[in-house]
């Protein structure tokens, strides 16, 4: 679902395929029939983001279903792994009791210092918490934060009361009765009213996940943007996430969520995040509109007591030693103070709200091409307004050129005369001109070295950094002001070592750099950390990434450079090819692939087990012998591997002492999945379906909340960002939704300049239904205007059975769909499709909702 | 070397074999003297390098052929367990990446209401880029909000990229402009 994974992602999608031929059921449950569809056992069609309406009804489904209530495997593993017994505040109220609301829904006001945040509401999550016992005496995080306590002695003053629960499932407060309310009226029925699916197609799939789902079988999601980009995206995973672990799937050999992301580095530049809510591994960035005054405050805002997070201060301390070195030290709280804090809301479509209002001066762009993507009108504009521009790529991209070859440009709405731009076109090298790693889509890190130079000016991208930061080092040098000491004091060193040969004069040495990440002994940069078991909160350790911690356990063990696949016949998790984040783990919540006493669900799904036999050598540190018995298999397991199955945890403890040793969710406070999200999701404990900002139809389930509370929608009731109206607008009145092709690459940089690829797929184009075809009196090759309030683009017109007309809430609504690679630079151009699309996203994570708004087409 | 369309098209087909070959194959084609052949031409007084595909994030690995320090083949790393020596078609036309007339190779500068680019020395435009990232830096710098929190950052400069390059540039990327008081960082992972 939310994948057409044979076109977007060919290479992997041989593996579903492999599959097949042994016997698994391949389902695609996708608005169009692909190729991927057209290899699958069954397709089935929905209305674009009518997803959580889907996944919804297969909630319900599998909950009153026979299957899962008879067979043990679905208690033992939901009672046990997740949060299925554990029961609820009373003051929490669902979306069944408020007409689809959750308790807690408050206005918003933008902040005066920054106010691009653009929620259209926000939730106390006061109410969605469990029950618990009473807490555990002590200093309060006030008192610790004021003494400048140790780091456990924060974690022990943030500790909650155990969470109370009911094995049996029936207490009505419990998660599993609030679950069976939330989703009883997401029937068949209701399924085929919103998705627009015969509802026969939605049982066959349903029935086909129960008998797929058990002891001995597993079945696995894979997904894609088309599930990130609505203005509810993460509620459509956190739904998924949900049924995965309701149907015993997670952590077990052939199950699980296949997040299929779409670059080469997308998953390294979120781990090693060139993004602005998140420091190394997953960390918040220090935010204003955080209680994050103080390191220690930060700490007690950010770290859980318990689970395997509340290792934050290590993680921290160690991050913070590696940004400032020997200035980070107890007594300054690490150079805490000198870390930049966030504002609010400083993404992509936030920034390019302020940049259109001249809050934002300056841009650099580094192969990224904005000028066509969300909302591209509204983007070039605001590129107009900046003072300067740098832009560092292979190609002359369409942010490069739009000062003179944009649309506006051409069309003589904007003289070029008037752009007061600086702007600067830096040529970068190509992927076999450096060395560096990428990580993949399964977290795994892969080394690549330099084949031959680049020509011409063209420097990598590091280059770019690397001698920007010496001059800026030296401009600084002898400021005294109190803002610039922090710069001064970041540690730079990433000039190869002697005996290293720069690959281009100047260039920084990539190993030196993953080395960093990877992290060292504080002041001896030889000895390697081996894991991030051992990072340390005293300063001992310098650290960037935890998660990356392992890559490189000594000077010269490049793990990420190894090649080496396992043979054939075997599992095949390849622990010796690359290195997968984090411990070289292949498969996360492994755990859960054994059963409560630590023994396989069963011999087909064997993954990781209790070995009881086990003879393990003395403790390393202390010296004391460590009773027989570890966790072992074919992947490394994600637990405490001396643990055995019948540990009990501490109830008072922090960190890892609590966890017993059936809590497989070692990163959740207290060790079980979560199937009921009582913090870290802004817009409800419960994925619900809720209609995209633009849409046809009104929502059938909630007819009194149409969309999201609380999503976002950025500069509101501007002439560049204009809106249809929420509901059936009749000047659109289609579904669109934009999609990728196999030969061309997200906006085209990487592919409209390559001859093969241009001639393989030449010119853009709308995909629609004989039907509407028909209608509009539009025949196939016909050129058509597709239009939306915020712009229109040309396009040849694809007549198909392969998208069309489905019957929703008893209206016929007519969906197209549109690649969306093309621009005006390169061998094959083509109209800006995403100029079509709006600044509306996700209250998570701030992404665009580009896979469901409403357009009009017309014949050209 | 030049490379054809129709090299282009042998030499991506023994590459690809199991695949379209494969099919051919089923139907009583062989290939084999042809494939043999292109084996041949392909890595003759070749270097090998191990690389990885730029495209999507499957994470296929490579082996780059070069010839006096120049590529004359990419192809699929056979040992690979992501892809087991084969790509797709973008995968197959990384060597289009790199020999290609069409590739930008001179720094440019475009100064502000002028009409056309200048191409410039690349130390100049470092210069230059260095002095205006401190200029708006200084000039929009805050220290503490009015309500009294410490921030140390500035809002008005916007960095953009990397789910296309490495980690270390991601590293190197966030550290610089965190390290200035820059937090508007962002890339198409966002996207």
């Amino acid at each position: 679902m939310g994948s057409n994974m044979a076109e977007c992602h060919p290479v992997a999608f041989r593996w579903p395929m492999k599959a097949k031929l042994n016997g698994a059921k391949l389902i695609h449950v996708d608005p169009r029939f692909t190729r991927t569809s057209a290899v699958a056992d069954l397709h089935v069609p929905i209305r674009a983001g009518s997803d959580i309406a889907f996944l919804g009804g297969l909630i319900n489904h599998v909950i009153h279903s026979e299957r899962w209530n008879k067979d043990p495997f679905f208690k033992d593993y939901t009672v046990h792994y997740t949060n299925l017994a554990t029961i609820v505040n009373e003051d929490f109220k669902d979306t069944e009791d408020l007409e689809g609301v959750f308790s807690g829904l408050m206005g918003y006001k933008e902040p005066d210092f920054w106010p691009y945040n653009g929620f259209l509401g926000r939730y106390d999550n006061k109410t969605w918490q469990y029950e618990r016992g009473p807490k555990p005496p002590g200093p309060t995080t006030e008192e610790v934060i004021k003494q400048r306590g140790s780091f456990d002695d924060l974690l022990r003053s943030l500790r909650k009361g155990t969470a109370k629960s009911d094995p049996t499932l029936q207490h009505p407060r419990c998660v599993f009765q609030l679950l069976r309310k939330h989703f009883s009226r997401y029937t068949p029925e209701m399924v085929e009213q919103i998705c627009g699916c015969p509802k026969e197609k939605f049982l066959r799939v349903a029935e086909t996940l129960l008998e797929n789902s058990g002891r001995d079988r597993t079945s696995a999601f894979a997904y894609a943007v088309a599930w990130t980009q609505h203005t509810y995206g993460v509620q459509i995973i956190s739904c998924c996430a949900l049924l995965e672990q309701l149907t015993g799937n997670m952590g077990r050999p052939g199950g699980g969520i296949m997040a299929l992301r779409g670059h080469a580095a997308i998953q390294g530049s979120t781990d090693v995040p060139t993004l602005y809510h998140s420091i190394h591994g997953y960390l918040n960035a220090p935010s204003a509109v955080r209680p994050h005054d103080t390191l220690r405050d930060y700490l007690a805002a950010e770290t859980p007591p318990t689970g395997y997070w509340a290792n934050g201060p290590k993680w921290m301390v160690s991050y913070l030693k590696s940004v400032y070195g020997d200035a980070a030290t107890p007594e300054n709280d690490f150079g805490y103070d000198w870390h930049p804090k966030i504002l609010g809301d400083h993404s992509h479509m936030a920034c390019f709200a302020a940049m259109n209002e001249g809050k934002i001066k300056g841009a650099v762009i580094v192969g990224q091409n904005p000028a066509t993507s969300l909302n591209g009108t509204a983007t070039r504009r605001a590129l107009r307004q900046l003072d300067w521009l740098v832009v560092k790529d292979n190609w002359l991209t369409e942010t490069a050129t739009h000062w003179y070859l944009g649309p506006e440009v051409k069309n003589g709405e904007v003289k070029i005369a008037d752009i007061k731009t600086e702007i600067f076109f830096f040529p970068s090298t190509q992927i076999a001109e450096y060395d560096g790693s990428y990580t993949n889509t399964q977290r795994m890190l892969q080394w690549h070295s330099m084949a031959a130079k680049a020509p011409g000016d063209c420097r990598t991208d590091s280059w770019f950094y690397h001698n920007l930061a010496k001059r800026l080092k030296k401009a600084y040098a002898d400021s005294k002001l109190s803002r610039d000491q922090g710069w001064k004091n970041v540690t730079w060193d990433f000039d190869p070592d002697p005996g290293e040969t720069p690959l281009y004069p100047g260039e920084i040495s990539a190993l030196k750099v993953l080395r960093e990440i990877n992290g060292y002994a504080t002041g001896n940069p030889k000895q390697h950390l081996k894991g991030f078991g051992e990072l340390k909160d005293d300063g001992s350790t310098t650290c960037a990434s935890w998660i990356y911690c392992g890559c490189f356990p000594a000077w010269d063990q490049n793990l990420t450079a190894r090649r080496e696949p396992d043979p054939p016949g075997v599992p095949g998790a390849h622990l010796k090819w690359g290195w997968a984040w984090p411990a070289n783990r292949r498969n996360i919540y492994n755990r859960a692939s054994a059963d409560l006493n630590g023994n396989p669900w069963s011999e087909r799904k064997r993954w990781v087990w209790w070995d009881p036999n086990f003879v393990n050598p003395p403790d390393p540190k202390t010296g004391k012998p460590i009773p027989r018995g570890k966790w072992v298999g074919y992947d490394v397991p994600d637990f405490t591997l001396t643990m055995p199955p019948s540990h009990q945890g501490k109830p008072d403890g922090i960190i890892m002492e609590p966890l017993s040793g059936t809590d497989a969710y070692i990163m959740r406070p207290e060790g079980k999945g979560w199937i009921f999200v009582p913090s870290g999701l802004v817009d409800g404990p419960f994925p619900t379906h809720y209609e995209p900002h633009e849409s046809p139809v009104q929502n059938l389930l909630y007819p009194k909340q149409q969309s999201s509370p609380v999503h976002k929608v950025w500069s509101q009731g501007k002439p560049w960002n204009q809106l249809a109206a929420p509901v059936g607008d009749p000047k659109y009145p289609y579904v669109i939704t934009t999609y990728r092709l196999t030969e061309h690459y997200l906006a085209g940089a990487m592919s409209r300049w390559l001859p093969w690829l241009s001639e393989l797929q030449p010119e853009l184009f709308i995909e629609l239904g004989k039907d509407l075809a028909r209608e509009k009196g539009i025949k196939n090759l016909d050129h058509v205007i597709i239009s939306t309030p915020r712009s229109h683009v040309r396009a040849k017109a694809l007549v198909t059975d392969r998208i069309g007309v489905l019957k929703v809430a008893g209206k016929t609504i007519h969906h197209v769909g549109m690649p969306w690679h093309w621009g005006w630079m390169g061998l094959s151009t083509g109209d800006v499709v995403n100029d079509l699309t709006a600044w509306v996203g996700d209250p998570n994570v701030s992404i665009h909702e580009g896979k469901a708004f409403v357009c009009n087409v017309e014949r050209a | 070397m030049q490379v054809s369309r129709r090299d282009f098209l042998r030499l991506t087909a023994s590459a690809g074999a199991g695949t379209a070959v494969g099919g051919l194959v089923g139907l009583g084609v062989t290939l084999a003297p042809a494939t043999a052949r292109a084996q041949e031409l392909r890595i003759k007084d070749a270097k090998t390098t191990p690389s990885i595909c730029p495209f999507c994030s499957v994470g296929c690995a490579t082996l780059i052929h070069t010839v006096n320090g120049k590529i004359v083949n990419i192809e699929g790393d056979p040992r690979s367990p992501h892809n087991e020596g084969t790509l797709c078609p973008k995968g197959a036309a990384i060597y289009q990446l790199h020999m290609n007339p069409n590739r930008a190779t001179k720094v440019l500068h475009r100064k502000p209401g002028a009409g056309d680019w200048e191409v410039v020395e690349l130390e100049w435009a470092m210069d230059r880029v260095a002095e205006l990232i401190k200029k708006t830096r200084d000039d929009t710098f805050i220290e503490k909000l009015p309500n009294g929190k410490l921030v140390n950052m500035t809002p008005a400069i916007f960095a953009l990229g990397g789910a296309t390059l490495d980690n270390e540039f991601n590293h190197v990327c966030q550290k610089f402009w965190r390290g200035i008081g820059v937090v508007a960082i962002e890339n198409q992972a966002r996207i």
